[in-house]
Parts: C-alpha cells; structure tokens; sequence
C-alpha cells in the first residue's frame, strides 16, 4: 500500500465500501447472465475497482467522467445506485436510461457521469469536450476519460489529446490497461510505451498501480487540484486486471490467458483484500466491521436485483421517444 | 425592411447574432478564426468574439466533432464547422454514434445541442472528393436534424433555428451560392424546422427541389409556364423534419411531382419523398414521382464530364413536359 495521505477514516471506509460495492454488484450480475435473466451480454469490471475508486473519490459530482463498455464499476465509483442500474440492465423503465442504453450505455448524468459507450475509445472526444466547456464557461470542473490499453490503438485519442494540449484543458485521460483487449495481449498491440505518447504531446503522464486504492487516489488528488488551477491535461497509465472474461460469456479462455495468472493476481493483488488487510493493519477498522460491510453491500444488491426483476418494463409507447429533445414522439415528426 | 444580402453574409449575421444573444455559443473548426474559413463565411466574427469562442483546431475532424458534442452535453452550444461535406465519412462515429444517439441511449438525459454546419453541392471542378452532396448519409440517421437553405434568406433563418435547437442539426449550404444574393430582413427572424416554402405556385405539376435545385425547380417552372404548363415549385427546407403536409397538398392538387436534389439518386433524399408521396397521395397522381439527382458516379473532374452529372432546368423541364403530356413511355 501507498503511503497513507492525509484522510480520515470515513474516506478510507467510503473507498473500501465503493469497492464491494462494485464487486458485489459485478457478482450479482454475473448471476443474472448465467441464470438467463439478463438480455444481452456484459462485461465485468471485477478486478479493476480500485482504479474507479481511487479516481472517482477524488471528484465532485460536478467534474464529468465518461466510461467504457466496462463501466459498471464507474457509474458505482461516480455515485451511482445499484438498484437504477441492475433497472438498466434489465431494459426496465426505472433504470438510468429508462431501459434504453442498457450495461454498455450506463449514463447518470446526475453525479456526472456522461455514460458508457460501446464505440471503443468512443467517448474520448466527449470527456475532452466537458472540459473544453469547463474551460470555457470558467466552472473549475474536471473531467476524466476513462479508456482500455486496447483503445490506445484508436486514432482519435491522439487528436484530442493533441488539441487538450494545445488549449491546456482539464482533462484526465485514464488508461486502464488490465493487459488484454478482449482475447490479445496489449503487447500485441501497443508498439513502444503508452505514457511517452501523452508525453509527446508534452502532456505529462503517470503510471500507477491500479491494484492499490490509496496510490491512485492520492495521485488523483493531485492532478484534478492542478487540474482545476489550469495545469491539464495529465494522462495515467493504471496497472490492473480484469477477474472474468471479457465478457460474462467468455467462460474457456485458455487459449489466450492461464489460470494460474489469474489466480495469481487475486491471490496477490486483489485491492479489496489488500485494502482491508491494510485497514486492519494500521487499526482503522476490525475485521468484523469489514466482514459487516460486506454482508451489508451484499444485502443491498440482493434488495436491488430484487426490486429490478420486479420492476416494469417501459411501455411500448416510449419506444420513439428521446430521439430529439423536445419532440415528444418522433414517429409522428420526422 | 429587407436589403439584398449574400448567402455567405447571412450566415455569419445569424451566427454573429446568436453568438450576441447566447453567450454559451461558440464556433469551432479549421481555421474558422483569422482565416473566416476558405470561402470567408465567417470573417469578422473572431475580431468581435475573440478566439475563446472562435477556435481554431487542428485537422483532426473526428477529434474537434467529438469535443463539440462533450461541450454540448456539458451546457455550451458549439456550431462546428466541417470545411467541405465531403469529410463527413471522417467524423461518422462521432457524429451518427454519439451525437446522434445520446439523448435516446440515456432514457433522455444526456442531449447535444450542436450545430455541424457544412457544404455540398458539384460544378466547382473539384473533383469526387470536393464535391459530393451527402445530406442523405445523415438524413437517415435517427436523432439528426437536417437543414438544406435554399437562398440567403433560408440560410440565415434556418441558421438560428439550428443554433437554437437542443439537438444536433446538420446544415448543408452549397458551396456555389455563398455570393448569391436574395432579399433578407433587417430585422430579426427564425424559420422554424419542417415548414416547407412554396417558391412558386402552379397546378400542373409539383416540383420538389432542395438547396440550389430550387434554383433548378424555379428555372425549369419558367421554361414550363411559357409553353402553358404551370409547375408548383416546393423547398422542404428541412429534410428532418420533413414538412409531408405542405408536399402531400401539392401533389394531390397537382397530380405529378419532380423530386430534385443535388445527392446521388441511388438509394437518396429523392427516393424517400417519392415514397412518401406514394404512400400518402398514390390515387391522386397521375403518373410516377420522378427523381433527379447527381448522376451514380464519383463526380468527374472534366467540366466535359462534371456538367453531366448534375440535374440542369432543361433535363427537368424535359422530364414535366412527358408527364404533364402523359407521354412517359415505360420499357416492355
Ligand atoms: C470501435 C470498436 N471496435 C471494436 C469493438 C469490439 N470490442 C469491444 S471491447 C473490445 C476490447 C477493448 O479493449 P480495452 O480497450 O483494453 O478494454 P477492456 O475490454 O480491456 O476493458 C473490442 C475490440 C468495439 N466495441 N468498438
Ligand atoms: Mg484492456
């Protein structure tokens, strides 16, 4: 564990909790696609919690984020309800997007969080454009991009990280390079290193554990504070790993990643676990406490899982609405 | 009052006025700044707002489309400016997966507020790359709003509704009008989306153009008129919205219709509207909707072979006449 910065107790706890949170939301969805109630197909952020954790505790509701088809565990980190989200996975009316963006289009623009996208590097322009409107409407809001090492290989990173340089925006670019996009490794993929192309735009950029909470956190801290007096952009590699497949349905993956490395990193390098040893360790909390978040987060996503397989699915009748703000249905306009 | 005024000018009046009026409006794009782009459209406008809220970006087209849309969902209302229409096919994902579909993916939430203002239109010699017309290409896309000006007036007009509007709107302007002059008010106006104009009136046959094709409508009307046929001249001026009323009432007085628009035929803007005519005015036409559009190849650079490929009012004209005679011969 990174050197403890100068948190109190409740922020440690919040961070710890947001990690089961995600974790328990991730296990319980997982249920869901294995027991056929879930439409569709999902991907887990399991294994990578600390890196939306660590992150998102270093914002306000205000600053903006944008997410991936891996965003769970950002919509949870930003603010986001369990019970509205497993809604959203199950096309019900009450979720985030009323059904209608479903796990890889999560938006909860009520904590910020600009949404998920299923374009691969798909929302880098959108994180650079909050910014630019940060900056030019003068609200000290932050945004961060959150992005795979396998994105890196999209060509538009590289022409908004150009102009964000150019213009000084505050904007975060976080790549979470859990080592894979989707069945190949990122060496196949990323010739030379991923920091020195941020720095080639003389953007400074980061490499950091992504397994361990406080070492992120405590770098966010610092590049949202400079990020906001003006001193952005800043690019982080994050070092992580993903615990499932690449998605809930890649179940045999042998043929391109071990057993034995998976279960290395969770034996390892689990940031849950570490986090409460760590916790335990320095007598922030007992063990039984953290055994008590634990059963409490998990009795929150059973409650929530409950009410969404209950809950109703939209009416047909919404199926032509939210095509364009201020129509109500856009059959009958366009 | 009205003053005669070019395209070109009325369309940095109603971008100069918004951005006085708004000041979450901002204009983006390659050297849209000093420059005022390559055809001037904008000169003057960062010497009044300063180069905060006229930037200019490097050629990174996906780059500065995806910026705009992040602005717009974050509270600015960024007009990007696409240098030709041609570029389109480089920010597709940007602006069909992103900005396109927002609103919808977020239940509602999350909507873009931008302006994607562009051009179209062939016979500048610029070869297939410079030259395309592809308001199709949006058109079909849910969640797009498409503006085709037809004049100065409809430029200006159409213009500030589109700044106006909370969702992303497309805005064609042909290349070859931006020193075409009509008359346009001194004072302040709006055209609202999916209002049609009757350019002309007439009860032969109905003539549907776009853009510069009304030009073509209004030409071949006039050739018409002298030999007794009176041809009804229509601007949808919006695509999407698409005023089906004001057309459906003219075919239906009419009975004949002559769709005219500057995209390829194939698979285009022609074919929707003569489908729809179809399907709502099918008993009262007395001959097939016909269809005018860029011929089905890249345009050519020869003017030999360029001048081909576009509608002109003598091919139109030509094509009223057989139907208005009832002399359109299928083949066996
Ligand atoms: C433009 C685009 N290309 C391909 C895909 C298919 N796809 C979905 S996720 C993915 C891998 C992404 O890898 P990475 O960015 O490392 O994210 P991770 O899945 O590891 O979180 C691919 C190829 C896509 N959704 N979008
Ligand atoms: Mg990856």
């Amino acid at each position: 564990m990174a050197e403890a910065p100068t948190h109190n107790t409740e922020d440690y706890l919040r961070m710890y909790r947001q990690m089961v949170r995600i974790r328990a939301f991730e296990d319980t969805a997982n249920q869901l696609y294995l027991s056929a109630k879930m439409p569709g197909l999902t991907h887990m952020y399991s294994g990578q919690e600390a890196v939306a954790v660590g992150i998102c505790a270093a914002l306000t509701d205000d600053d903006r984020i944008t997410s991936t088809h891996r965003g769970h565990g950002h919509c949870v980190a930003k603010g986001g309800d369990l019970k509205t989200m497993f809604c959203e996975l199950l096309g019900k009316a009450e979720g985030y997007c009323r059904g209608k963006g479903g796990s890889m289009h999560i938006a909860d623009q009520s904590h910020g969080n600009l949404g998920a996208n299923a374009i691969v590097g798909g929302s880098m322009g959108i994180a650079t454009g909050a910014a630019l409107t940060a900056k030019l409407r003068e609200t000290g809001h932050v945004a961060v991009c959150f992005f795979g090492d396998g994105a890196t290989a999209q060509g538009l990173l590289y022409e908004v990280m150009n102009m964000a340089a150019l213009w000084r925006l505050p904007v975060i670019y976080a790549c979470e390079n859990n080592g894979y996009s989707e069945y190949t490794r990122t060496e196949e993929i990323a010739a030379g290193s991923l920091t020195a192309r941020a720095e080639a735009f003389g953007i400074e950029a980061h490499r950091v554990d992504g397994q361990d909470v406080l070492a992120v956190n405590a770098l966010a801290r610092d590049l949202v504070e400079r990020a906001r007096r003006g001193e952005g952009p800043f690019f982080v590699e994050l070092e992580t790993y993903r615990y499932h497949g690449h998605h809930v349905g890649d179940i045999n993956r042998d043929y391109y990643r071990s057993k034995d490395e998976e279960a290395e990193w969770k034996r390892v390098r689990d940031p849950i676990v570490n986090f409460g040893t760590w916790l335990e360790a320095e007598g922030i909390v007992s063990a039984d406490e953290l055994v008590a978040i634990g059963e409490a987060v998990k009795d929150e996503a059973a409650q929530a899982v409950a009410h969404a397989e209950a809950a109703e699915y939209p009416p047909g009748s919404e199926v032509d609405m939210h095509v364009y703000k201020g129509v109500d249905h856009a059959l009958a306009y366009i | 009052m009205s003053r005669e005024t070019t395209l070109s000018k009325a369309v940095n009046e109603a971008i100069a006025e918004e951005m006085r009026r708004d000041p979450t409006v901002f204009l983006l794009g390659e050297d849209v700044a000093e420059a005022g782009t390559p055809f001037k459209v904008l000169s003057g406008l960062v010497e009044e707002f300063g180069t905060g809220r006229v930037i200019d970006t490097p050629i990174s087209e996906p780059g500065f489309v995806g910026i705009a849309v992040g602005a717009a969902m974050t509270g600015t209302r960024p007009i990007v400016d696409l240098m030709f229409g041609d570029f389109l096919y480089l920010v597709m994902d940007q602006l069909c997966n992103q900005a396109a579909k927002s609103y919808y993916m977020s239940g509602g939430k999350l909507n873009v507020p931008m302006v994607l203002r562009t051009n179209m239109g062939a016979t500048r010699r610029s070869a297939a790359q410079h030259s395309q017309s592809l308001q199709a290409l949006v058109a079909h896309i849910p969640g797009l709003k498409v503006a085709m000006p037809s004049s100065a007036y409809e430029a200006k007009g159409l213009m500030k509704t589109a700044i106006r509007d909370d969702n992303p709107v497309v805005i064609f302007e042909d290349k070859l009008m931006y020193q075409d002059k009509a008359p346009v008010p001194e004072e302040e106006y709006l055209i609202p989306f999916g209002e049609a104009a009757i350019k002309r009136e007439g009860g032969d046959i109905t003539l549907i153009g776009t853009s510069s094709m009304v030009q073509v409508a209004l030409k071949a009307a006039e050739a018409l008129s002298a030999e007794g046929i009176s041809a009804e001249v229509i601007d949808p001026r919006t695509l999407v919205p698409l005023d089906e009323e004001t057309l459906v009432r003219s075919v239906k007085k009419t009975s004949r219709a002559i769709v005219i628009d500057e995209g390829h035929r194939n698979y285009g803007v022609t074919g929707e509207i003569a489908a729809r005519l179809n399907e709502r005015a099918f008993y009262h036409l007395d001959a097939p909707v016909l269809r005018f559009g860029a011929m089905d190849v890249p345009v050519p650079f020869s003017p030999a072979l360029e001048d081909l490929t576009v509608p002109t009012p003598e091919a139109v004209a030509q094509a009223a006449r057989t139907l208005c005679r009832g002399e359109l011969i299928h083949a066996a």
